[in-house]
């Protein structure tokens, strides 16, 4: 009785774990690195995870509604090259305003390309948003062929800051957690958890699976945009392929926090909590002076081990049953 | 009578077709016979290194292999740094790339066959063990050379003009025909990536499929880095990942279905040539990489549109 309560617990909130995985890996990140929780080293660990925290949300709600988007690291890049091309250090509020404004909206229409091609033309989420993906990276070329430009030096010093004392990321989580909380409590995210399950079923009861199914690759283009923000204001400068590896680390940041790749399930804060476990194991990485050529290989088998423990606890619960 | 219908691996080979004589119309060099070998060059690489990507597609079960790309690099720094450029250690190259393939093929099937790993989770974590392993071993030094032989039998002009790589492709043709349509394997194959639960029911041994399937892909990908060092002659960390995503677009354009259970190699072929002969067209007009990557993009999706489609909800 008991343990199918815990099961259908741990079902329900799936970033439990993650968050044990979170506690366990900032315990071992503390212990090589005393000054852990100071306000500076909070906010500087925070201010790089920021950007791949927001897109990873981004991607969560196209994962959580049965897709995948690979474009979004692209579409992070072609962001940047955007801002650093119409922002120049002598930009005032208001074109700065506007520049993050007009982003917002190519990050919806890239979303909106996506989305269309995907539940309207019915194409596969794998291959449409790798060919999209060529698009985005071809534009972010085009705008800036060289590496370059530079931001109005407020904004930097406005991202590096800690409005009450309290690290700008500490807000931006609030927020997302927010937007999550609130997305959660309309009928829109049954919608998507509907679609992400069983798109016949959730046709078959009159769930509109093709406008919802669109709506997850806008929110996923948006929340590129809202990165490629990030992203910018945190290196200052522009490149053609800033964003790219951030794709691959957004799905993986999306499965550490427990969202089943299948669709369906899951909790855009558990992507969140994803970066941080991917930021701090990159930390302990860094901090317990393991050989430079070794640490991509670590780095890579502890992110495999936290990826496989579910499967090897199953596997165990099996074999014992048997 | 059977009627002649168009499947997509003979849509794709008819584009193919269009596509060559259509730069001919941009370039007036772009067709001749030298030009239409080199093109079935390029295409022989990422057609040996699809063919792996085929077979976990056509296994069904979301099946992807992520990790190829860097599979590919690694057997090519493998033989690149076994060999030295010694013709008579070829063979340990050979070994060694297509070794390296299996053990990662292997540890990718348990991940994913028992350890019930979501297949494009598993192979990207993978990836990153991968390019690791290969950081460790090579400490950033790339060491070695590309044995002379190689060359001459894989990439230059081998009998009546055409090299090598071209007849390894076919033979690797050859053999995943055998494979798909003429063994026990192959038939499994096909019935796990229709349905799970109904093959498992009439005696199929699922999981050994799996595993079996993804130590295939790595054992080709290896052996696509091997046969990639003749042509490339030199390494480096990034050579395989240019083959990773075009070995999925190859795969969809020549009709295979990534929901699994069907397709073919021959296909996967087609797919290979076509994208080898846009990629050429885009580099023969003349065209800026930005332009390249966006016209690339649309072509692609084109491609998607035309058969890559899923069935509809409303049925």
């Amino acid at each position: 009785m008991n343990t199918i309560r815990l099961q259908r617990f741990f079902s329900r909130q799936s970033y439990v774990i993650s968050l044990i995985l979170l506690i366990v890996v900032v315990a071992v990140n503390y212990s090589f690195q005393n000054n852990l929780f100071e306000l500076r080293i909070i906010n500087n660990n925070l201010r790089t995870m920021m950007p791949l925290m927001i897109l990873a949300v981004g991607q969560a709600i196209v994962v959580i509604g049965g897709g995948v988007d690979l474009s979004v690291g692209t579409m992070v890049s072609m962001i940047n090259t955007l801002l650093v091309t119409w922002i120049t250090p002598e930009s005032t509020g208001g074109e700065i305003a506007l520049a993050f404004a007009l982003v917002c909206g190519i990050g919806i229409l890239g979303g909106a390309l996506n989305g269309f091609a995907v539940a309207f033309l019915r194409l596969q989420p794998i291959v449409t948003t790798y060919a999209t993906s060529f698009i985005f990276s071809g534009i972010a070329l085009l705008v800036l062929p060289r590496p370059g430009g530079s931001l109005p030096r407020d904004l930097v010093t406005f991202y590096r800051s800690t409005p009450l004392d309290l690290p700008l990321g500490l807000y931006v989580i609030g927020v997302l957690i927010l937007f999550w909380i609130v997305l959660r409590s309309t009928r829109y995210a049954q919608y998507l958890f509907a679609i992400g399950s069983s798109s016949d079923a959730a046709y078959a009861t009159g769930v509109p699976v093709r406008s919802v199914r669109v709506t997850t690759y806008v929110w996923s283009g948006l929340f590129a945009a809202l990165a490629g923000i990030a992203l910018t204001l945190s290196t200052g400068s522009g490149q053609a392929n800033i964003g790219d590896d951030m794709t691959l680390n957004s799905v993986v940041a999306v499965v550490l926090g427990g969202i089943a790749l299948r669709g369906g399930g899951g909790n855009a804060i558990g992507a969140v909590i994803g970066v941080i476990i991917l930021g701090v194991i990159r930390n302990i990485i860094f901090f317990a002076e393991v050989p430079t050529w070794s640490q991509t290989l670590v780095n890579a088998l502890v992110i495999l081990a936290a990826l496989a423990a579910p499967g090897v606890i199953r596997l165990i619960r099996r074999l014992i049953q048997r | 009578m059977t009627r002649f219908t168009l499947t997509p691996p003979l849509i794709a080979l008819i584009l193919a077709v269009i596509l060559f004589f259509a730069g001919g119309l941009i370039n007036p060099d772009f067709v001749n016979p030298a030009q239409a070998t080199n093109i079935v060059r390029l295409a022989a690489f990422l057609g040996i290194i699809a063919a792996g990507q085929t077979l976990v597609i056509l296994s069904g079960g979301e099946g992807i292999d992520l990790s190829i790309g860097a599979v590919v690099t690694m057997g090519a720094i493998l033989t690149f740094r076994l060999t030295g450029g010694d013709n008579s250690l070829i063979w340990v190259g050979l070994l060694a790339s297509c070794g390296a393939g299996v053990v990662i093929g292997l540890i990718n099937g348990i991940g994913i066959a028992l350890l019930r790993i979501p297949p494009l989770v598993m192979t990207l974590g993978m990836t990153g063990v991968v390019q690791g392993t290969i950081l460790v071993l090579t400490q950033g030094e790339m060491i070695g050379a590309t044995p002379p032989l190689m060359r001459q039998l894989i990439a230059e002009p081998l009998i009546l003009g055409i090299p090598g790589v071209i007849f390894i492709w076919a033979m690797v043709g050859i053999g995943m025909w055998v494979l798909l349509e003429r063994t026990t394997y192959g038939k499994q194959l096909f019935a796990i990536g229709v349905n799970r639960t109904v093959a498992r029911f009439s005696g199929v041994r699922v999981q050994w499929i799996v595993v079996l399937t993804y130590i295939l892909s790595g054992l080709l990908a290896g052996f696509g880095g091997f046969i990639l060092l003749g042509f490339a002659q030199t390494v480096f960390l990034q050579l395989g990942n240019n083959y990773l995503f075009p070995s999925i677009a190859a795969v969809v354009v020549g009709g295979t279905l990534l929901s699994g259970g069907k397709g073919s190699y021959w296909g996967t072929m087609s797919g290979a040539l076509v994208l080898t002969l846009i990629d050429s067209l885009l580099r023969a007009a003349g065209l800026e990489q930005a332009y390249q990557l966006i016209v690339f993009g649309v072509i692609l999706l084109a491609l998607i549109v035309v058969y890559g489609r899923q069935r509809s909800l409303r049925q």
